[in-house]
């Protein structure tokens, strides 16, 4: 068992952070941490940048990570994997998917959309990628990008599938259920292979 | 049992362990939740009040009555429920009264960055402030205890990180407390031979809320194995406890009035002591008022947004933290924007192309028309501000110049309506926009009077807003469609030279509403028929990105059409399935 976990869930406002940190909660509740999640409501949720902070440990305090302090960044989208980067700690693991949403300015083309992939590995932090496209088709579903990431993470943590599960099984509804098993099991079926870093 | 629960949910679930029969509020981030919590138990009487005033109205009614009563709202909504709050004090409550106040230290959603502890020490009002949501539930509880103690309203204050965080909580079981209702005119009507008497007594309680915070268990001492002190409360706790684990603190619960002796005698034994509190220097100001003098605060903590235990590290020790990795290029910024399909868009699309206007706007989901593209809006102040304003520049403006409002349902009913009597009264000139969405979009598409439903979803009795404005005496009252952009320029436009008070009601649903939500296929570019004129790219959606060609996400877009609409060579359809 892993001493503790300190989590940042990055995406865009409606992306379903707050369920996802639900699920991530209850697992390491279930497993024997204790736990802090630290959620965004409101204004920001209108489609702009949001962070959701999950912690697990002995005894958590703040519910916030701090700066170089976050062993991962999981993000549903590839430029707010960028946005926060500076919460990462020394070797700390970005997980993202390549989903893109483009900002307005990027929109009405005031600025560039950056180039996620090479900027991650000119700077050296360890990362997944999870390419999200194919397998969201495979499912006819776009609404469970975040259960595949799920299943992805719940690798790195050392806790038993069917902790995961269940604690899927307590917050989704019935009708959602079948479709967001089979989308953790395909995030469980992603190869753990971290990109190459440029040395 | 152990759980996971949010800091609000908690502060519902104390309220429903302690036998509160009355919870109302009216919503505002960070404090909804804990009204839409309570809404799910059948044992309170819960209700979303217009405004906050009322609201606290309402609960210290039925406290006065003899059955415990809980009031939520931020911390802005104090201001406007500061009216009864005061004299309140002065009555006292009869069952307990807890007004639950969350402040939002950093400004996630919120106008301004005022701390309630002042307005509280104003009403002579004691202050309680968890830390987590155990305490949310423990503190709530106690709070109504000691409201009726000491014959008080207790202010429960929380911070967005207190509010918004899931941490473990146990909980309890409900049980009911119940208080007979005796008329007292000496104690409830508050003229002025009454209030005198009664100003007293508040003067005295105050005397004897200090002796008891001397001694309650929700302040305390934590020692430590190192030389540091803190004198610390709410999250901050959390973030000294993380930064310095080693260090003695006196952490504190009850947070006015503050516990005298217990200060003095904990500051006494250190050379020096930290007072770490987010936002104004409450505590700091208070202990300093004792004649204490060997405590840090302000000079090396800000006032302004929130802390972290880094931060409070790196003043402390004045180092720099060590970040390993940093993006060199500046990031495209993700400000919040309008929802694909929000019918505001299709109002600030519009107001975007009125010539000579001053565009007073007002706070809810609407006020992102003042940011691009649509920088369609001049002011954005406090709920119900707008009209008055309005109002106040048609008296002062040149005639050229047109004067228009806009405002949320929900907001105008907050306290719009007022300002609009008194534009009809004063003679104005003025056009109002009321964007109607059928909901209270911002904090999470809430009830109101309007929308023919309450906080239970029951259906109710609705209010016809522009049934309202015609008793109200406005010149003209109309309702448009706010995605017929073209047509609704022109309509503005003609309004907006005729003289009088003009309301136009805006009405279109909240297009994230479950209640009115049509699922209907996106609309797609044909790229054979686009010409690359980006018109549509104007709307400024988040549905749309710019390829080669304007792009639409199938997703992200609701089909509200307003695309298509402007596309003039016809190259935006519907996917048909
Ligand atoms: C006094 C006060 N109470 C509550 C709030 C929180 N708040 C901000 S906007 C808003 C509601 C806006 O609803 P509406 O006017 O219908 O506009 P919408 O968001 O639906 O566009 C609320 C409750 C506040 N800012 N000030």
């Amino acid at each position: 068992m892993k001493e503790s976990f300190d989590i940042l869930i990055v995406g865009v406002g409606g992306q379903g952070n707050i369920l996802f940190s639900k699920i991530l909660g209850e697992a390491f509740l279930n497993e024997g941490y204790d736990v802090k999640v630290s959620e965004v409501h409101g204004m920001a949720q209108r489609g702009g940048s949001v962070v959701t902070f999950v912690r697990a440990g002995e005894k958590v305090y703040s519910p916030l990570v701090d700066k170089a302090q976050a062993d991962y960044i999981i993000a549903f989208e590839k430029l707010e994997a960028l946005r926060w980067l500076e919460y990462l700690k020394k070797d700390g693991i970005v997980i993202y998917s390549d989903y893109e949403i483009p900002p307005m300015s990027v929109i009405s083309g005031k600025s560039r959309y950056p180039d996620v992939d090479s900027i991650l590995k000119d700077i050296g932090v360890r990362h997944y990628k999870i390419e999200i496209s194919s397998l969201l088709m495979e499912l006819k579903n776009p609404r469970v990008q975040n259960t595949i990431m799920l299943g992805f993470f719940s690798k790195l943590t050392g806790i038993e599938k069917q902790v995961w599960e269940r604690a899927i099984e307590n917050n989704i509804r019935a009708k959602l259920l079948d479709i967001n098993l089979r989308a953790f099991e395909m995030g469980r079926d992603i190869e753990l292979k971290e990109e190459e870093l440029k040395v | 049992m152990k759980r996971l629960m949010l800091g609000n949910h908690a502060i519902a679930r104390g309220c429903f362990d302690a036998g509160v029969r009355v919870a109302t509020a009216y919503p505002g981030t960070p404090s909804t939740e804990i009204t839409e919590y309570i809404s799910q138990y059948d044992e309170i009487y819960s209700e979303w009040a217009p405004n906050e005033k009322v609201a606290l109205e309402v609960a210290l009614g039925a406290a006065i009555f003899g059955k415990r009563a809980l009031c939520s709202m931020k911390h802005v909504g104090l201001n406007v429920a500061s009216d009864p709050l005061f004299t309140a004090s002065y009555t006292g409550i009869n069952a307990g009264l807890v007004v639950a106040v969350a402040d939002d230290p950093g400004m996630h959603s919120s106008q301004n960055e005022q701390d309630t502890r002042n307005i509280a020490k104003a009403a002579k009002i004691p202050v309680l402030e968890p830390s987590d949501s155990q305490e949310c539930l423990d503190f709530a509880r106690r709070g109504f205890e000691i409201s009726e103690m000491f014959d008080t309203p207790v202010v429960l204050r929380s911070t967005t990180r207190v509010s918004h965080s899931q941490s473990i909580v146990e909980i309890d079981e409900r049980k009911e407390v119940d208080f007979e209702y005796k008329k007292d005119v000496e104690k409830y009507v508050m003229m002025p031979a009454m209030a005198r008497k009664r100003h007293e007594i508040v003067e005295e309680r105050e005397k004897r809320l200090r002796e008891f915070a001397e001694t309650v268990e929700l302040n305390r001492i934590e020692e430590g194995t190192s030389n540091m002190a803190f004198i610390t409360s709410g999250i901050s706790y959390q973030y000294v406890k993380e930064a310095y684990p080693d260090a003695c603190i006196l952490k504190l619960g009850m947070v006015y009035p503050l516990p005298e002796k217990l200060v003095r005698g904990f500051c006494g034994r250190f050379e020096k002591v930290y007072v770490v509190e987010e936002l104004d220097p409450f505590l700091e100001e208070n202990i300093k008022v004792m004649g204490v003098n060997n405590i840090i605060g302000k000079e090396i903590f800000k006032r302004t947004g929130e802390y972290s235990p880094s931060f409070i590290k790196t003043s402390i020790e004045k180092c720099k933290l060590e970040i390993p990795y940093r993006v060199d290029e500046e990031l495209p910024a993700r400000p919040p924007v309008l929802c694909p399909g929000c019918p505001h868009r299709g109002v600030f699309y519009s107001l975007r192309r009125i010539k000579n206007a001053v565009i007073t706007g007002d706070i809810g989901c609407y006020t992102l028309g003042a940011l691009p593209p649509f920088n369609a809006m001049d002011t954005c102040i406090c709920m119900g501000a707008s009209i008055g304003m309005a109002h106040g520049i048609s008296k002062v403006s040149d005639p050229s110049i047109k004067t228009i409002a806009v405002i949320g349902d929900s907001t105008f009913i907050h306290s719009g309506i007022t300002g609009l009597i008194d534009a009809v009264y004063n003679k104005s000139n003025i056009l109002i926009l009321i964007l109607d969405n059928i909901t209270t979009g911002m904090t999470g598409h809430q009830d109101h009077p309007a929308t023919g439903y309450n906080i239970k979803g029951e259906e109710t009795r609705q209010l016809d807003i522009a049934k309202l404005c015609r008793s109200i005496g406005c010149d003209v009252v109309e309702e448009i469609d706010p995605y017929r952009i073209n047509e609704n320029i022109k309509r503005i436009n003609d309004l907006l030279e005729i003289p009088g008070v003009k309301v136009v009601i805006a009405k279109a649903p909240c297009k994230l509403h479950r209640r009115y939500n049509t699922t209907l296929p996106g609309r797609y570019v044909d790229p054979d028929k686009c010409k690359n004129c980006k018109v549509c790219l104007t709307l400024g959606c988040p549905a749309m990105s710019y390829r080669e060609i304007p792009d639409i996400d199938p997703n992200l877009c609701a089909s509200c059409g307003m695309c298509e609409s402007l596309c003039k060579f016809g190259a935006i359809s519907m996917i048909k399935e």
